[in-house]
């Protein structure tokens, strides 16, 4: 596993060798630095810890402004822990997107966007009631029966209801990073990733 | 926007093709690939639409096919197409010329534009 903290930057689209058209993501990996190296004599498990993002240095923590001078770094916005990586890195160390190389398949995560208070339909994928013939008039995207009657008498747990969609941790797998720009620090994941524009990402292979 | 615009720089090569916009009647070559090998087609039709923008633009173009409306959508910057011929220069009020859709026969006819040239 390596491991890289990238931001979102939107979507475009490339064309391949043959002149296809492959959709792309566009993500600004790093260049992230290694705050801290966790290993299994010292913390009981082996990760490694990395910023990215620049953010000042008035709203930082003094407790972590003393954390990124010993990794002898500015402060950043972002610090992740990914755990048994097999990447070897001291602390103070750059890790660049030039751990990924073209056609690699990688796995992302990040936050997916707000979508507010949502229907079942929107939500949980229920199909909703379908026409508007025998007697239907407003029910077209209700949920329907919670449950039985007399047995359990209650609605059972997890039962699948309207509420908050949205800004949940979404990982997607088996992505293909397309292109590498060393020189911009950008990768290109074909297809869409979780989270809007801006929104913070780690890039995994 | 701007790292989005550098990618796009970077990894695709702009062409440059005659000025054409909706209305118009052009003629598209483009490869196509059957099997290994490689052969020139040619679509002929009327503009409809130029659709977004930079070096991702794509238009959509439109013919009648054996009395049947055939569109396909293109890159402009598309490496599959080697030439772009422009045959009719249209007269039309409007950017998206989607009416043409719900056209037959005479009503679905054109005016060309006339072209002053100075001398």
């Amino acid at each position: 596993m390596a491991s890289i903290i990238g931001k979102k930057v939107g979507m475009t689209s490339i064309f391949d060798a043959d002149g296809n058209n492959i959709p792309c993501t566009v993500v600004e990996a790093g260049p992230c630095v290694v705050t801290q190296v966790r290993t299994v004599e010292n913390d009981g498990y082996s990760a490694l810890q990395l910023a990215f993002g620049e953010k000042k240095e008035k709203n930082t923590p003094q407790a972590m402004l003393g954390h990124f001078k010993k990794a002898n770094t500015t402060p950043k916005r972002t610090v992740m822990e990914f755990r048994d990586v097999d990447m070897e890195f001291n602390t103070g160390d750059i890790v660049k997107c030039d751990i990924f190389q073209d056609g690699d398949f990688c796995e992302v995560v990040g936050t997916s966007k707000g979508k507010g208070f949502q229907g079942v339909v929107k939500r949980h994928n229920f199909s909703g009631v379908g026409g508007q013939t025998h007697g239907q008039h407003d029910r077209q995207r209700a949920p329907g029966s919670l449950g039985a009657s007399s047995w359990p008498s209650r609605v059972m747990k997890g039962m699948r209801m309207a509420g908050h969609k949205g800004v949940d941790r979404v990982k997607v797998q088996n992505l293909q990073v397309v292109k590498v720009l060393p020189e911009q620090n950008l990768l290109l994941i074909k297809g869409a990733i979780p989270g809007h524009k801006g929104s913070y990402v780690t890039v995994s292979k | 926007m701007d790292l989005l615009k550098a990618a796009q720089e970077q990894l695709i090569e702009k062409k440059s093709w005659p000025d054409f916009k909706a209305g118009d009647t052009i003629t598209v070559y483009y490869k196509i690939r059957e099997g290994n090998k490689e052969r020139e087609q040619q679509f002929q039709g009327v503009i409809l639409q130029r659709r977004g923008a930079g070096l991702t633009e794509t238009f959509t173009i439109r013919k009648i096919s054996g009395g049947v409306g055939v569109e396909r959508i293109f890159p402009v910057n598309s490496p599959k197409i080697t030439r772009i011929d422009v045959n009719k220069r249209g007269k039309v009020r409007r950017a998206r010329i989607f009416y043409l859709r719900d056209m037959i026969g005479k009503s679905a006819r054109i005016e060309e534009k006339k072209v002053v040239t100075k001398s």
